[in-house]
């Protein structure tokens, strides 16, 4: 299995990454850490005609805790981001679901916003995304926009980012002081993809869950009108579950026990973060 | 900057040598390892990141060498299992571990498994039976059943914590 030829960039700076990616169009596809891309290429499931590695370009990395936000640059790889103390402190949750994502040793080269980019429904980073609120930046030689995860997602491996631009961040939002959270998924082996996953937020009487491999992206639920600070409501929010969720059965598992385990998880995930929340 | 598939020069080291080569894009580290540079204690099983045979370090963190383009790692320190021997040329300390424990049988994992517990016992010199299993998740062993594995990786711990005063 070896990956189809390419013609390869390796810029030096933004402005050129940026120059590059615009002249390149649609033809132009982002490298940066490869964990999807890589194989992708080499089951010949994905062919890119041009290849712009942004390994080298100074600048795009870095894991930055500001008021209210945690911000992680393009390069900013998934083990950076789930052993940096200060965005653990900030939140927990980044940790929580880094834990769940492939192995450490794929870790230490993923970048979690390529994973945003990349939108695999299977993906925890997505989810997470969603769950706080958070946003995108994205940069092209025209000018700089923030696309909020709610717009970001747009399909099964499908993202907002455009032709000519390159996502230089993602920022997550903190959850309000005093909150808990969690992740929790079940995988057929360790380190595999999430055959169901659960992230959750509780914050005072609010409770937010977002699902993965149960639809064509993150599943975002409010499940607050079942909680009354205390207690969930636990057949309403299967309701709530059962009429947001999509699952589709394959190899791995049925749409059954998917939704199954959807019930299960969302349970134990707002559970767990319950235990933790002020 | 390159036509499909044209040269691409890149610099990095391996084991403490330096090499600069003229590779091919598409050329995966694991290939340009066992190919251009002849280094063939990296093996290569399933090439889409799953076994783990393939693992090497990467500025001393495990990666896959199947999942990387050799030409992405320009300025890089690469470490295979051949670099993880001791100076004199012996076998290194995880390497006398997975020997004295009977760590494997085929042997095809092997190197994965060395590099990857050598960065490992780095970072977490004194871990657990659990903390070890945790260690080698990522990387798949069909003849030992892991037991003697997990018995290794402990056993290397002990071989590489500095000596009790006499």
């Amino acid at each position: 299995m070896k990956p189809p030829a390419f013609t390869y960039h390796r810029p030096r700076s933004l402005e050129d990454t940026l120059d590059v990616l615009g002249s390149l169009g649609e033809r132009g596809k982002v490298l940066a850490g490869g964990q999807s891309l890589v194989p992708l290429m080499s089951m010949r499931l994905s062919a890119p005609e041009e290849i712009v590695d942004v390994n080298h370009v100074p600048g795009l990395g870095g894991v930055v805790v500001e008021t209210g936000v945690v911000r992680l640059g393009a390069l900013a790889r998934h083990s950076e981001v789930e052993h940096d103390e200060a965005a653990f402190a900030a939140i927990p949750l980044l940790r929580q679901a880094l834990r769940h994502v492939a192995h450490p040793t794929i870790r230490n080269r993923g970048t979690t916003v390529g994973s945003l980019v990349h939108a695999d429904p299977a993906a925890e980073m997505p989810a997470v995304l969603m769950l706080l609120d958070g946003f995108v930046t994205l940069r092209s030689a025209a000018g700089t926009r923030d696309v909020a995860a709610a717009d970001f997602f747009t399909g099964p491996m499908e993202s907002a980012t455009r032709a000519g631009e390159l996502a230089v961040s993602a920022t997550f939002r903190r959850p309000p002081a005093g909150s808990g959270s969690s992740f929790v998924e079940v995988a057929r082996r360790q380190g595999d993809y999430a055959v169901c996953g659960v992230g959750a937020v509780v914050s005072g009487d609010r409770v937010l869950v977002a699902l993965v491999s149960v639809g064509d992206g993150p599943v975002l639920i409010d499940l607050s009108a079942t909680y009354d600070g205390s207690v969930l409501d636990h057949d309403a929010a299967r309701d709530l579950v059962d009429a947001s969720i999509d699952p589709e059965g394959d190899i791995h598992a049925s749409a059954d026990y998917r939704r199954h385990l959807a019930h299960v998880l969302v349970a134990r995930a707002v559970a767990e973060a319950r235990t933790v929340a002020a | 900057m390159s036509q499909v598939d044209a040269p691409v020069p890149v610099s990095f080291t391996v084991n403490g040598a330096p090499y600069s080569l003229d590779l091919p894009a598409r050329r995966l580290l694991s290939d340009a390892l066992r190919h251009d540079l002849r280094l063939t204690g990296t093996h290569v099983g399933c090439e889409h990141g799953v076994c783990g045979a393939c693992t090497v370090l990467v500025d001393g963190a495990p990666m896959r060498s199947c999942l990387l383009f050799a030409v992405s790692l320009d300025g890089a320190a690469i470490t295979t299992t051949e670099g993880c021997r001791d100076p004199d040329g012996g076998m290194g300390p995880v390497q006398q571990a997975f020997h004295e424990c009977h760590a494997l049988q085929c042997g095809f994992c092997t190197p994965g498994f060395v590099t990857t517990v050598t960065a490992y016992l780095r970072d977490h010199p004194d871990p657990t039976a659990e903390d070890a299993r945790e260690a080698i998740s990522g990387n798949l062993c069909r003849c030992t059943g892991y037991v003697n594995i997990v018995a290794a990786v402990q056993r290397a711990a002990e071989l590489l914590a500095p000596q009790d005063q006499p």
